[in-house]
């Protein structure tokens, strides 16, 4: 089974990122100042991430330290499932 | 007296110098500091050629650079144009070359968006990049480079205020975006009015999370730096929670949204813990909120004034409902604003009385000049007033007015869809679609929707033994529009209802 990363980088890709400009980005890249995802975006990142992993995202924990970016998603993930 | 909009900004950095104008994150600016970031940009750009006049186009998230960087342009006497940071590098050619923007302002990490679109244009000279430490070349510079080798004395540019201040470009129901074009009194007036109307102080903190593209976010800076107020701009209101831990810490007492923010508030649990004592006015405006937000926003901010309002880029605000009223006639956008009349027609231009429903039409110091470069779209808007040679602007939109002469909006003349805020011509999407080699025939229609208020659906066509997943039709999509215009829903169909003319018929698609 793939990383928590792979399955959101892949996630990503699939859904946000276009065909031809495609833009690499890091695992510690801000995905909102790279304006890879956006606000609605977030949303449907989020659906996404509380399917895959079977975890619920709180309200407070709807923060960009948890969210934008693949570093702060697996860190963030990882906790919750230990939690 | 302030003649010209930047005059504002200006007598407030002379009263009011040490007092913070702006929060960005972390960043903290006060007036004395953006003023000489300003008045060296201001001259970066007039040694580079900037006259009055020219455009400069600004195409930057919500930064402190965006802010100086529309200070500046005025400054030098140019025109500046606000772009969404969310717009698609052929459209952001098309914005570059449709307005013949001089100079571009903007932020590395935009650079594979305005690299792609400065291939595809002649006319700017001057590329001013946040983000970067040195020049590119002779026309990429670094957002602050004033060259060292040019001393160059400022020059004051002669400007009244019938010039342009600035063009912003809406979309238009024939799909090519139209540049409005506002004069410096038109922007003097509208935030004189506006400001008056609300009632904002000197005190005020006022959160704008509305990108400073859409006017709504632009006068939240405008009006805060005529009164001395502060502004905390946000990137983007894509965190709630972060922004109401931001406006606590800030002891935000303004908060302008739209009905989709307030959606994504009201959907949190965890509202009611956050300190939000100081918040005095809630502000609405873009799309009409629900009566039964607008009652559980007043539950939830008991203290706070709320203001529905309605508007048009064409001439900045329209109507507002005084907050006395909200409880009479919730559904009403309220009256014209101080300085600006509003009225209705029929059919034939007629004047309505009171409890009639027709288009509505506006009179004022703050009607735009214009479309840009656009005279047949603007004489569909613009057209002879009560005296001799004067302009009012037709909205394009049905209204009635009760016995009072308050107004409710009926619906569009036209088939603007109106998603998360911000207008999406269904036939820039539809051409969008089109450019997809798969499609056959394409029509987009906007649907409730409880967060966006409509979303944008699309009716799609392919072309035979093509094969499509709704995905790989919204993907096409955001590669070519800003991302709010893009379908939200796709659906297949075999064919698409046409009219005997053999157009196709939307009534009905839904």
């Amino acid at each position: 089974m793939s990383s928590i990363k792979d399955q959101v980088r892949q996630y990503i890709v699939d859904n946000f990122i276009m065909g031809s400009d495609e833009q690499p980005f890091s695992d510690a890249d801000s995905l909102l100042e790279l304006h890879i995802v956006d606000s609605t975006g977030f949303l449907e990142l989020i659906v996404f991430i509380e399917d895959t992993f079977g975890i619920q995202v709180a309200d407070e924990d709807m923060v960009p330290e948890n969210l934008d970016g693949l570093n702060a998603i697996e860190a963030y993930v990882n906790r919750k499932k230990a939690a | 007296m302030s003649m010209l909009l930047h005059h504002f900004f200006d007598q407030t950095a002379a009263r009011l110098p040490d007092k913070t104008a702006l929060i960005c994150g972390e960043q903290r600016h006060s007036y004395a500091q953006l003023r000489d970031q300003v008045e060296q940009l201001a001259l970066a750009l007039q040694r580079r050629g900037i006259q009055r006049g020219d455009r400069v186009a600004l195409f930057l998230d919500n930064t402190v650079e965006m802010v100086v960087g529309i200070f500046a342009a005025l400054k030098a006497g140019a025109v500046f144009m606000p772009i969404n940071p969310l717009t698609k590098q052929d459209k952001l050619a098309y914005l570059l070359n449709d307005a013949r923007a001089s100079a571009l302002l903007t932020q590395t990490s935009l650079a594979p968006c305005y690299q792609a679109a400065l291939a595809l244009n002649e006319s700017v000279h001057t590329v001013l990049v946040v983000g970067l430490s040195e020049a590119l070349d002779e026309r990429t510079q670094p957002f602050t480079g004033l060259s060292a080798d040019d001393d160059a004395p400022w020059q004051e540019p002669a400007l009244i205020d019938q010039d342009l201040a600035s063009i912003i470009y809406t979309s238009g129901s024939t799909g090519d975006p139209k540049g409005v074009m506002l004069s410096h009194l038109n922007m003097v007036s509208a935030t004189r009015s506006v400001s008056t109307y609300l009632g904002l102080v000197e005190n005020d903190v006022i959160l704008c999370a509305l990108p400073l593209a859409f006017d709504y976010g632009l006068y939240q800076v405008l009006m805060a730096f005529a009164v001395g107020a502060t502004v905390v701009l946000e990137r983007s209101f894509t965190f709630p929670v972060k922004m109401l831990e931001v406006m606590a810490r800030e002891r935000v007492t303004v908060f302008p949204g739209v009905p989709t923010m307030f959606t994504m508030l009201m959907n949190l649990k965890s509202l009611d813990q956050h300190g939000l004592t100081g918040l005095r006015m809630i502000t609405n405006t873009a799309a009409a909120l629900p009566e039964e937000r607008i009652r559980q926003l007043r539950n939830l901010f008991p203290q706070a004034l709320l203001f529905s309002m309605y508007g048009l880029t064409e001439c900045k605000r329209v109507t507002y409902l005084p907050p006395d009223q909200l409880d009479i006639r919730p559904t009403s956008v309220g009256r014209g604003m101080p300085n600006e009349e509003v009225w209705l027609v029929d059919e034939d231009g007629q004047r309505l009385p009171h409890g009639c429903a027709g288009e509505l039409v506006i009179r004022g110091s703050n009607v735009m000049r214009g479309y840009w470069e656009k005279p047949l779209e603007t004489a569909k808007r613009l057209k002879p007033g009560p005296l001799p040679g004067e302009m009012v602007l037709y909205s394009g939109d049905l209204f009635r007015t009760d016995a009072e002469g308050y107004l409710y909006f009926v619906s569009r003349k036209d088939d603007i869809i109106k998603s998360r805020g911000e207008k999406v011509s269904p036939r820039e999407v539809e051409n969008a679609l089109y450019a997809h080699e798969g499609v056959y025939e394409a029509a987009v229609v906007g649907v409730p929707d409880e967060l966006l208020g409509q979303a944008v659906k699309a009716f799609v066509v392919l072309k035979a033994g093509i094969t499509l997943s709704e995905r790989d039709v919204i993907k096409h999509c955001l590669s070519r529009l800003e991302s709010f215009m893009a379908p939200k829903h796709v659906e297949f169909v075999e064919s698409l209802p046409t009219t005997d003319t053999g157009k196709i018929k939307k009534t009905g698609l839904n």
